[in-house]
């Protein structure tokens, strides 16, 4: 095996009992990226000779015997929209192509503070507003299983390179599904976990009572090792929340005797593709032969949930969005003879189309006249989702739905149909409304070759039973012998 | 749900964006596709149900108000288009 197949856990192993150094991995992996990224395009910049320097100085300190992170030395990527000091955040934007962070965000303090090696930032959609990265304004991320095939988004880079061996994890944000959608169309475990769980400091902000960062992994154990290395309170972040510190490994046990599982019947109905439906009813059936209990019940209020979501989503951005002027960051115009000039030549030349698209929505349903219809009248309904999950999770320990409703799709295939693209959300947007934590854990190949996924949700900060359900399942079954192919499909 | 492209290039003014007459016809019909979508949050009875305006019950977080050293001015006017004795420069703004 080569040491970019090995999942973080093992390498941590290997670096405790010296096996390798540090270095050593370190340069397979940028051997590895030289060799593979220019066919998957996951990242957009990459920070070889920090990455290099750090992963010397954690190999002499073990060598020393002095006391090191238990992951210390560990390879990460970054998605490009969380600030890592010095260097380059540019939310695969125009508007932030030359942007260099002046401070870390909180995630990369929690990172550094256990001495990872951070390999580099990774493409997404532009400021995260899409769903297969092609919003991205610098070039498109490949799904390594088919190259003509979009890796989804907005966190693509994240999920390709976790996917393709180019990292061994990564981080990336989910405000609508950013991270679990591309997760199940590479085939990889993503978490976005509890609101409030991690801190959005120095995260980019898109919609802030929404957006939530949280790990890319190959497999459960590492979800559980990342989400404990970021989460937390912090005080730079006051929608993060004061909670005792839990050690998530702790909840990585084989066994889902007694647990309860709702299967909602909407997300295995209409719009939902029959390869797709099928692989979750063979989940479902997984788990009724591992002790679980598997019922169907309904969220029939979900069905709002996407539009809930595009208004109150567009309608964050567009205020959020507003800091970029031209006038103390980001990209300003060259045409300009007053300050009226500087904002909107800088905005119209510095955002891409997907964007300029949201703050127009977002600024339409939060304008006079018709405030109340659409932006009101959301947040109303996002009460009455909330309310429904409760009354589910009196029920049930997790809720059990399809990530994506279809496998990759084809490059291009959406790109000009805003509201498709904006269906490729529909099993995930709903978790996000309801502030819930969510895990895509792929489960099998569609008849392409392509992973399907399944999510798992629970109530708010109860990770841990996500965790030993997802455990459970994987311990029991092998998606891992699966390996992308990285050649281009039908043509 | 019908939106006007007169509607259109007055949002984009309140958005401070200039849209291009391609642009103009492209947002009116992705908006009336979009907003007819949207329109069926509608659809749900909300009657003495109140707005969710956070995704948790957090409302008011308070600190200590102290002074902290966080990031150097210099350092946070790097990123400065233009600037001039530590201060940003822009245009005129008096007439």
């Amino acid at each position: 095996m080569k040491l970019y197949e090995y999942t973080a856990h093992e390498l941590a192993e290997m670096l405790d009992k010296k096996e390798i150094s540090s270095e050593e991995l370190t340069k397979a992996y940028y051997d590895r990226i030289r060799e593979k990224d220019g066919e998957v395009k996951a990242y957009v910049s990459l920070m070889e000779d920090k990455a290099l320097k750090r992963a010397k100085q954690v190999d002499e300190k073990r060598a020393k015997n002095e006391k090191v992170g238990k992951y210390a030395g560990i390879p990460v990527g970054i998605k490009d929209n969380m600030c890592i000091t010095n260097t380059k955040t540019t939310c695969s934007s125009k508007m932030l192509e030359n942007f260099v962070s002046p401070y870390n965000a909180t995630v990369i303090e929690k990172l550094n503070d256990e001495d990872l090696v951070f390999l580099g930032k990774l493409n997404m959609d532009e400021f995260a507003m899409g769903s297969s990265t092609e919003t991205s304004a610098f070039f498109k991320t490949h799904n390594p299983w088919d190259l003509d095939r979009v890796p989804g988004g907005s966190s693509g880079g994240s999920a390709a390179a976790v996917a393709a061996d180019l990292a061994p994890w990564t981080l990336g944000s989910d405000t609508g599904g950013s991270i679990r959608q591309p997760s199940s169309l590479c085939g990889v475990v993503g978490l976005k976990p509890t609101y409030g769980l991690v801190s959005r400091y120095g995260l980019v902000a898109f919609a802030s009572s929404l957006d939530q960062i949280g790990p890319i992994t190959k497999d459960v154990t590492d979800s559980a090792i990342l989400l404990n290395l970021i989460s937390g309170h912090d005080e730079k972040d006051s929608t993060s929340l004061k909670l005792e510190k839990k050690d998530y490994t702790k909840a990585l046990v084989n066994d889902v005797k007694g647990m309860r599982i709702g299967l909602p019947k909407e997300y295995i109905g209409e719009g939902i593709n029959e390869e797709v439906k099928q692989a979750i009813l063979e989940v479902a059936k997984k788990y009724e032969e591992m002790g679980a209990t598997v019922e169907e019940c309904s969220l029939d209020v979900g069905k709002y949930a996407t539009a809930v979501y595009y208004i109150i989503a567009c309608a964050e951005a567009s205020s959020n969005l507003g800091r970029f002027d031209g006038i103390r960051y980001g990209y300003r115009t060259e045409k300009f003879e007053n300050l009226k000039d500087i904002y909107r030549n800088s905005r119209s030349e510095g955002f891409g189309p997907e964007v300029k698209r949201r703050i127009i929505l977002g600024t339409y349903v939060l304008s006079s006249g018709y405030y109340d219809a659409y932006y009101k009248k959301a947040q109303k309904v996002r009460t009455v989702i909330k309310d429904a999950y409760n009354e589910l999770f009196k029920k049930y320990d997790l809720l059990l739905t399809p990530t994506s409703p279809t496998t990759a799709f084809k490059m291009g295939e959406k790109s000009s149909n805003p509201l498709e693209m904006y269906l490729a959300d529909i099993c995930t947007v709903p978790v996000n409304i309801g502030g819930l934590p969510g895990m895509n854990i792929p489960c099998k190949l569609d008849s392409k070759g392509l992973p399907i996924g399944f999510q798992l949700i629970s109530n708010s900060f109860e990770e841990e039973k996500i965790f030993r359900a997802a455990y459970t399942y994987e311990q029991n079954t092998n998606f891992k012998a699966n390996k992308p192919k990285f050649k281009g499909g039908d043509k | 749900m019908s939106i006007s492209k007169e509607e259109i290039i007055h949002i984009a003014k309140l958005a401070c964006l200039n849209l291009s007459e391609k642009e103009i016809e492209g947002y009116t019909k992705d908006m009336q596709e979009i907003l007819e979508f949207a329109n069926t949050v509608n659809n749900v009875n909300t009657e003495e149900i109140k707005e969710t305006i956070g995704a948790n019950d957090n409302y008011n977080v308070f600190r200590k108000d102290e002074v902290k050293q966080t990031v150097s001015k210099e350092e946070l006017l790097k990123n400065a288009p233009s600037q001039d004795d530590g201060m940003f420069r822009i245009p005129k703004v008096i007439q």
